[in-house]
């Protein structure tokens, strides 16, 4: 209990504190709660349910486009909008820019979850390794038909309504993000207490008896990946606007940035635990960013010999490690133990 | 006495070999049926068509009057026919009582069940039935820690969990330690007594077959070779021969 407290209020007072005390880095702590989204949503799919996706990324950028579609279709005309890529400057009142951009949020949402419904009908069918090159063909595919797509500017991307006022808003977005991991955390925490989550667990440790036992594994499956891509919609309808210019490759579908990280930092901190991914994907952003800064020109070389130490040496991640060292410590009981239990049963075997 | 599986002139092929061929036969309500057969007759491929598992190439199986054939093996299970596998399959990396829970009937579930929590009563009888196995005391180890003998039973026990209909057990004491035999043996008879669970076996083991079954089919070379009481099975020249390599 006294762990709990310290393991929430620290969190919290560092969510708070961390931008007030660092404004400089403010959007440092934001994409860092974005990463926390994108380990914790990966995690449901990748540690809970053991379907290995590559292609959660997919939704992070269909919710940047519907959201910043809805924003601005709502008041103009996006095509003629994006004709022009950016010159023509719209201007928005507060209100408007303020409602659009919460009804491109929820559009960004619905439409993830309905996508990740109608695609889970199609590659639910692969497993293991072939799923996952089965959603990662899916996010670049995306990616690739974004750009076609002259409707939303195509190769060229297309800007986003400025935030309203003299501030870039990244206070506000910052705000928004942290909020959004909260309540990514607090609803996986919820549905990881209620027979979902043995559900998911069952199907990763075997499907197939799961079906036999008449789980209807589809219906959890195709659940499971509607909420992973409800939360990654809005996350990408946030940084969208946060960044105030999105294009198909870079920013919208970074397969092999942020579509890979998401499944590092949960590999990292330990996946198919609800803290792992939290750990990992901090200790992911601050290493990033460390060598970024420092380490320039070998930054990649320097992530890459990490993935290898986690993958060979700690597969299971820091909490999955944890969980073998100190296994009472999480409730997992590995020995028989002698209580008053036992004696009664060894009495009724005789 | 109805019967609760009919299954008529079943065949199935893997390319060219013949598995099943033109197999009949039925499981009555409220009895043990039992299937024995040397090495590769086909046991475990009927018992693979009769659950849904793989498509049968011609014939028909009915469960409770219901053609069942054309279901998936996630809606078989659902109408309370569930099997257990040869090779033991458990969550191995959930706790035992973890394992129990979520083998609760699916029969009913709604959408909004996904989200619930099991209620205390559902955690008491999965203790309950766990003590029933023997393994009360093992209760929060991890399911993978456990022996295969023991994964057996907690298989067996969330069969039991899941409260079929009627249980198909896929050589239920293969690989568990002889002196625990009497007790299983105990334990399946207990279950069809108790619980009123219609029981199918398939297994190699005579002594167990004799006590266990009262009605007993044999097959060899994918056809049904005989069927009868007990004794009449064990008595049976074409039996005999087909063990000895004769047939």
């Amino acid at each position: 209990m006294k762990n709990k407290i310290i393991l929430y209020g620290g969190t919290l007072a560092f969510g708070i504190l961390g931008p007030m005390l660092f404004p400089a880095y403010i959007s440092q702590f934001t994409v860092l709660w974005l990463m926390v989204v994108f380990a914790l949503t990966w995690d449901i799919m990748g540690g809970q349910m053991g379907y290995n996706s590559l292609g959660n990324i997919f939704f992070f950028g269909i919710g940047m486009y519907v959201c910043a579609i809805v924003q601005v279709g709502m008041y103009y005309d996006v095509a003629e909008y994006t004709a022009y890529s950016g010159e023509v400057k719209v201007a928005f009142t507060p209100a408007q820019h303020f409602i659009g951009f919460a009804v491109g949020l929820l559009a960004a949402a619905v439409t993830a979850s309905l996508l990740a419904v109608a695609f889970g009908w199609i590659v639910f069918g692969l497993r293991g390794p072939y799923f996952a090159i089965g959603t990662l063909g899916v996010a670049i595919a995306a990616g690739e038909l974004m750009g076609a797509w002259d409707y939303v500017g195509g190769g060229g991307g297309m800007s986003l309504p400025g935030f309203p006022g003299e501030s870039d808003g990244s206070t506000f977005y910052y705000v928004l993000m942290f909020l959004l991991a909260i309540a990514t955390f607090l609803f996986l925490r919820w549905l990881y207490a209620s027979r979902f989550s043995l559900a998911i667990n069952a199907i990763r440790d075997d499907e197939e008896k799961a079906e036999g036992m008449g789980i209807q594994t589809n219906r959890y499956k195709t659940v499971a990946w509607s909420i992973s891509a409800f939360f990654l919609g809005i996350s990408g309808g946030i940084f969208g606007n946060m960044t105030g210019f999105i294009e198909p490759l870079e920013v919208a579908f970074p397969t092999v940035t942020f579509g890979i990280f998401m499944v590092l930092m949960a590999l990292l901190g330990g996946k198919g635990t609800l803290w792992g991914p939290i750990l990992g994907a901090v200790l992911f952003h601050v290493i990033k960013e460390l060598t970024w800064t420092y380490l320039l020109g070998w930054q990649w070389v320097a992530l890459g010999a990490l993935i290898v130490i986690n993958v060979v040496f700690f597969q299971q991640g820091i909490v999955g490690w944890m969980q073998e060292r100190w296994p009472e410590k999480f409730g997992i009981e590995v020995d028989e133990p002698i209580d008053a239990d036992n004696v009664r049963q060894r009495e009724a075997a005789k | 006495m109805t019967n609760l599986i009919e299954v008529s002139s079943v065949s199935k092929a893997y390319g060219g070999v013949i598995a099943n061929h033109d197999v009949s036969m039925v499981v009555p309500e409220g009895g043990i049926t039992a299937l024995i057969g040397p090495n590769g007759s086909g046991k475990t491929t009927l018992f693979n068509s009769i659950v849904g598992y793989h498509p049968i190439d011609s014939g028909s199986i009915k469960f409770q009057g219901q053609e069942i054939s054309n279901l998936r093996v996630q809606q078989i299970a659902r109408l309370g026919l569930l099997r257990t596998f040869q090779q033991t399959r458990i969550y191995g990396k959930m706790n035992c009582v973890q394992n129990m829970l979520i083998s609760v009937p699916q029969r009913n579930a709604s959408f909004a069940d996904m989200f619930r929590k099991f209620p205390p009563e559902v955690t008491e009888r999965a203790e309950h039935l766990l003590e029933f196995v023997g393994l009360y005391s093992k209760r929060k180890l991890l399911s993978g820690n456990l022996s295969f003998g023991q994964q057996k039973l907690l298989e067996f026990a969330m069969a039991l969990m899941n409260e079929p209909k009627v249980l198909l057990l896929d050589e239920p004491t293969a690989g568990i330690n002889p002196t625990l035999i009497n007790g299983l043996i105990d334990r399946l008879k207990l279950a069809n007594t108790e619980f009123g669970i219609t029981l199918f076996v398939i297994e190699h083991n005579m002594r167990v077959v004799m006590n266990l079954a009262d009605n007993i089919y044999c097959l060899a070379h994918g056809e049904m070779l005989a069927h009868g009481k007990p004794e009449d099975v064990q008595n049976d020249q074409r039996v005999i021969d087909a063990y000895l390599g004769a047939h």
